[in-house]
């Protein structure tokens, strides 16, 4: 791809991995956290295969990397949803400002 | 302009760029939906968005295997997931309250920072990009990887599940009167 | 024999072996004590006299009679001081070997004597045994002087003399005579400049009177030491043999210093140690005070060996004072001499205490041998040195005799009084310093000779033993003292035409006189007559340990003068004539040449004063022994007061010693003392004192303003301040535990920019980096 220089797809990448730490670090509701989260997740895997389409596109180590965080993810929000689920029914509030047993 | 037929050269368009930019536009359009929207639900669905545009950057990169699960497991199960999360907490989620919190102020620019700090990153460093194209089945070589050389990561992603099930079965059950 | 000489510092180490086993170990056993002291100053007589008898040996065999010049010595290396190794040693020629017969012969009987003598006052005092360790030092450092074969060595011994006379004469340090206190004394300038009427106690306590001794030696010891480093720095040594080679002699002469040859000027400061020492005209007010000390002290120290040390300094000196013909050192030696002599004979005419009697016989002696030395005739002074120490100790330890005698009847009374009023008696000396004569009833003074009388007839053995010391003193022809003074006064008569030997010829004749006179006196007073007391009525003969060395000492009183009669008596030819001169005389044949002031001729006989001294002599003796024979009571005054208008004035000085110690008082000590009072109130009044009291305050208000200052500043700021902060800080910190996920996350999002920032400042260009990203 000629075309489209590498650095293209990293500022994109760079783009996406910011939206989704604002995200991350403003959102009130916990699932929405998550949300962020799963855009970083999503980030770091264009980064990954734009690395191995551009530098080492006949070492399949890179698409192998991005299918492991793709499954991690998977995991991971499978669990976080799990938690956040468990805390809704305890407090009847996803409201993550709420959460501060652990003050001070 | 006038649209002449015969002035059409397919190989002059430049495709590529084009939906490069269609895709960027649904990625990080999505993207901002999520983080800004008010609802949750839209949020979801604007992820649900972002995951489509991400899989058009992976048919764009030559990675189509990869294209194709990123739909199946981020859009049709990941996706899912949330929805379904956001339906079982739907009482509190009404719309209409602020979905940014009290820091929001001090996380936009921090962000800003960091997302140019990147740039910087990125253009400092002069990558070592070849002209060489991927060869080959990509898929089989993914099977034959997972495996042969990678196939520790694969089984412990496999137990990385089981065990992501597990927890989350027993994290989220309802809780029953022995408790 | 080479052993006897090769061990020669063994001699002095004997009795110095004694003093530490005593001070040591051997203090509670007085016989122990008493006995280890007198087997090792017996032992250094036995190895001293091996030397001796070995030397004359030598001496007598040798062909070249008169040239005996070297002795024997041993050079010891002592001192290494970066380039040179300071050489001291000993060394015997006839002269030291004289000495070794009689010192330690004469300390040995003595000890002997004393070790019965201190019994009697062992209830009263104790310390019998430290008596004995304070003896044993002295001797070990007579000893040691004498066989020294340099300056420096001499020195010591002759500190650690003077220390140990110290200590011994004030070894009764508790003794006091409350009297004494009521006498008036000059409380301004005024009264002081009149002394006469001011006249001191007759006796001062014995702590006085050890520090008078030692004050007085000191002032001479400086001035020794002066002459000693004003020698050395001039002539590079100390030994004797190195200073007295002819080169040498000249050298010193040469050289001036302040316009004064150098031998000179050394010689009269070394004159003035002898003068401190040997008490002199002017530093002869130290001992007749001296004689507060036991009996045996005043014997051994002030008598026969201490006060002859100044004299044997002068006599191996002789050369550095003999380095002209008429040299002003030896005119100086001769003129103090001479006046000492008459000055001390005319002051015991007058005195009471038995003991001072021959205290100031023995300052005059000791004048007579100056005078010797002064006229260049060191063999004479030695002569007269040796056989005075004789027949001086007889009469010092027989006045210790007729003294014990005297107080038979106190100890009497005192063993009877103290069994009743002292049951327990503390043998160590444990008294506290009550009045020891006040404890007793008073009685009469054992010591002063009103109150004797008769007392040939209680004592015979030491009445006999005493006359024989008495007419060797006096001159009484063909005793030993005869010889000796005799030769002096020869050798005076024959430079008659010299105004120094006139002089002195007139003065040893004056001198002889008076002596004669005054021993009689001191006979009459004690043996004859009837007693006056009755002290004398009940005296009693001393033991065989008092009694056995007087008579020894009375053989050689009489007898030791024989070995240096001139060679021509009467024309009769002696054979053994001037064998002094021979043996002892060459020992400074080495400088003859250098120092033609020395007179190394033999004594010559000269009949004319022969027999005129010995008829003024015996003329007074007997004059003075009827004069005082016939005096009944105790209180009555002395036959010289009785002549009219003269006589009581007249007594009263010779009584008062010409008032020397008033008119030191006056000159010395009360100014020293103004001095003294002044520099007191500079320093606690006036100047001193208030600068330190200010500067103490001050440093209080420092210390106060620190104190403040660590208290609010330190402790406020710092020590508590520091905390403070932390406490704020960590108050402020807590904040950010929220307990927020969101939160945390913020922040290690920052932590994340600082990393990347970090690393794009270190390791790229950053900021181009920003810049190049749209067009690659």
């Amino acid at each position: 791809m000629t075309t489209i220089p590498l650095s293209w797809w990293l500022t994109v990448s760079a783009a996406l991995f910011s939206i989704g730490m604002y995200g991350a670090l403003t959102r009130r509701n916990a699932i929405g956290i998550l949300m962020g989260v799963e855009l970083i997740l999503n980030a770091v895997n264009i980064n990954l295969v734009a690395f191995w389409r551009y530098i080492a596109p006949n070492d399949v180590a890179g698409q192998i990397f991005a299918i492991i965080v793709i499954s991690v993810a998977a995991a991971e929000a499978a669990v976080g949803l799990a938690i956040v689920i468990a805390v809704y029914r305890r407090r009847h509030s996803a409201v993550v400002e709420e959460l501060d047993i652990l003050k001070n | 302009m006038p649209f002449d037929p015969a002035m059409f050269d397919p190989s002059q368009i430049p495709l590529v760029e084009i939906v490069f930019w269609a895709m960027t536009v649904c990625t990080i359009g999505g993207a901002l939906g999520v983080v800004t929207s008010r609802n949750l639900f839209h949020s979801a669905l604007y992820l649900i968005l972002s995951f489509f545009g991400v899989s058009g950057y992976y048919v764009l990169l030559n990675a189509g295997f990869l294209a194709v699960v990123q739909l199946f497991v981020y859009v049709g199960a990941i996706a899912v997931l949330v929805l379904f999360a956001i339906m079982f907490s739907r009482r509190m989620m009404a719309a209409g309250q602020s979905q940014a919190n009290q820091q929001w102020w001090v996380a936009g620019p921090v962000v800003i920072v960091l997302f140019v700090m990147l740039l910087a990153v990125v253009g400092s460093i002069s990558w070592p990009v070849t002209e060489a194209e991927p060869s080959g089945d990509v898929v089989n070589q993914l099977g034959l990887a997972f495996l042969g050389s990678y196939l520790i990561p694969f089984e412990v992603v496999g137990v990385l599940l089981s065990v992501a099930l597990i927890g989350a079965i027993i994290l989220a059950r309802e809780k029953t009167a022995e408790e | 024999m080479n052993f006897f000489f090769d061990y020669i510092w063994l001699i002095p180490v004997y009795p110095l072996l004694a003093f530490a086993a005593i001070i040591l170990f051997l203090n509670p056993s007085k016989k122990g004590s008493a006995g280890l002291a007198i087997a090792m100053i017996a032992l250094s007589t036995v190895h001293a006299w091996a030397i001796v008898f070995n030397t004359i040996g030598a001496f007598m065999a040798d062909a070249h009679h008169g040239i005996h010049i070297d002795g024997w010595s041993l050079p010891v290396e002592w001192i290494p001081t970066g380039f040179t190794v300071f050489n001291t040693g000993f060394a015997v020629d006839g002269f030291t070997a004289a000495m070794l017969f009689m010192v330690p012969f004469v300390c040995t009987l003595i000890f002997i004597y004393a070790s019965e003598y201190m019994e009697g006052y062992e209830a009263e005092f104790g310390r019998y045994s430290r008596f004995f360790a304070y003896v044993s030092l002295f001797a070990a450092g007579m000893l040691m002087l004498v066989i020294a074969d340099n300056l420096l060595l001499l020195f010591i011994s002759w500190e650690i003399m003077g220390l140990c006379s110290y200590l011994l004469i004030g070894f009764w340090f508790e003794k006091t005579y409350p009297d004494a206190d009521k006498v008036a004394t000059p409380r301004n300038l005024i009264q002081v400049l009149q002394f006469w009427k001011y006249a001191g106690p007759d006796k001062i306590p014995p702590k006085l009177a050890a520090l008078k001794a030692f004050m007085t030696t000191r002032i001479g010891d400086v001035m020794l030491f002066a002459g000693m480093m004003i020698l050395w720095s001039v002539s590079g040594t100390l030994s004797f043999r190195e200073i007295f080679a002819p080169d040498m002699l000249e050298h010193l002469t040469e050289i001036t210093l302040w316009g004064i040859p150098v031998a000179t000027l050394s010689a009269l400061l070394i004159f003035g140690g002898a003068v401190g020492k040997s008490a002199q005209f002017p530093l002869h007010v130290w001992l007749p005070d001296a004689m507060e000390g036991p009996t045996p002290v005043s014997a051994l120290i002030h008598a026969a060996t201490m006060v002859s040390a100044g004299v044997y300094l002068v006599a191996r000196m002789l050369p550095l004072f003999a380095t002209m013909e008429h040299s002003p050192a030896l005119q100086w030696v001769g003129i103090i001499g001479a006046i000492t002599a008459v000055m001390g004979a005319t002051i015991g005419v007058a005195q009471y205490d038995v003991k001072r009697v021959l205290a100031y016989s023995t300052i005059s002696q000791l004048g007579y041998m100056m005078m010797a030395l002064g006229l260049g005739g060191f063999v004479a002074g030695i002569f007269h040195l040796l056989t005075h120490s004789f027949f001086k100790a007889l009469l010092f330890l027989g006045s210790g005799s007729i003294i014990h005698a005297m107080e038979h009847e106190i100890h009497a009374a005192h063993a009877h009084g103290h069994d009743d009023a002292h049951p327990h008696h503390d043998e160590h000396g444990h008294h506290d310093e009550h009045d020891h004569q006040a404890s007793h009833p008073a009685h009469p003074d054992p010591q002063d000779m009103r109150n004797m009388g008769a007392l040939r007839h209680k004592m015979m053995p030491s009445f006999i033993a005493y006359l024989c010391g008495t007419l060797a003193l006096i001159g009484f022809p063909l005793t030993a003292g005869f010889w000796s003074k005799d030769e002096i006064l020869a050798e005076a008569f024959l430079h008659r035409s010299e105004p120094l030997a006139f002089w002195i010829y007139i003065a040893g004749t004056v001198g002889a006189i008076f002596t004669a006179f005054y021993m009689g006196r001191q006979i009459g007073l004690v043996f004859f007559g009837r007693p006056r007391t009755s002290l004398a009525e009940n005296a009693a003969e001393p033991g065989w340990r008092m009694t056995m060395p007087l008579i020894v000492l009375a053989f050689f009183a009489l007898f030791i003068g024989f070995i240096n009669i001139p060679e021509e008596v009467f024309g009769i030819h002696v054979p053994f004539g001037g064998w002094l001169h021979g043996f002892a005389g060459e020992v400074h044949l080495m400088a003859e040449e250098a120092a033609p002031g020395l007179n190394f001729a033999p004594g010559t006989f000269v009949p004319q004063v022969a027999i005129t001294s010995s008829l003024l002599a015996i003329v007074s003796f007997f004059f003075g022994g009827w004069l005082y024979s016939r005096r009944r009571t105790a209180e009555e005054l002395d036959p010289i007061q009785t002549i009219p208008v003269i006589g009581k004035p007249i007594f009263a000085i010779l009584y008062n010693k010409y008032y020397f110690d008033e008119i030191y008082r006056g000159l010395l000590i009360y100014p020293t003392m103004a001095l003294a009072t002044f520099c007191a109130k500079f320093d606690y009044d006036w100047v001193i004192n208030p600068i330190v009291n200010f500067f103490g305050r001050f440093t209080s208000l420092l210390a106060d303003g620190s104190a403040a200052f660590d208290k609010y500043g330190v402790d406020g700021y710092f020590v508590n301040g520091i905390p403070n902060a932390f406490n704020w800080f960590g108050g402020q910190l807590r904040l950010l535990q929220t307990g927020r996920a969101q939160n945390y996350l913020l922040i290690l999002v920052v932590g994340l920019l600082i990393l990347i920032g970090i690393y794009l400042l270190l390791w790229t260009g950053g900021a181009a980096g920003v810049a190049s990203l749209p067009t690659s």
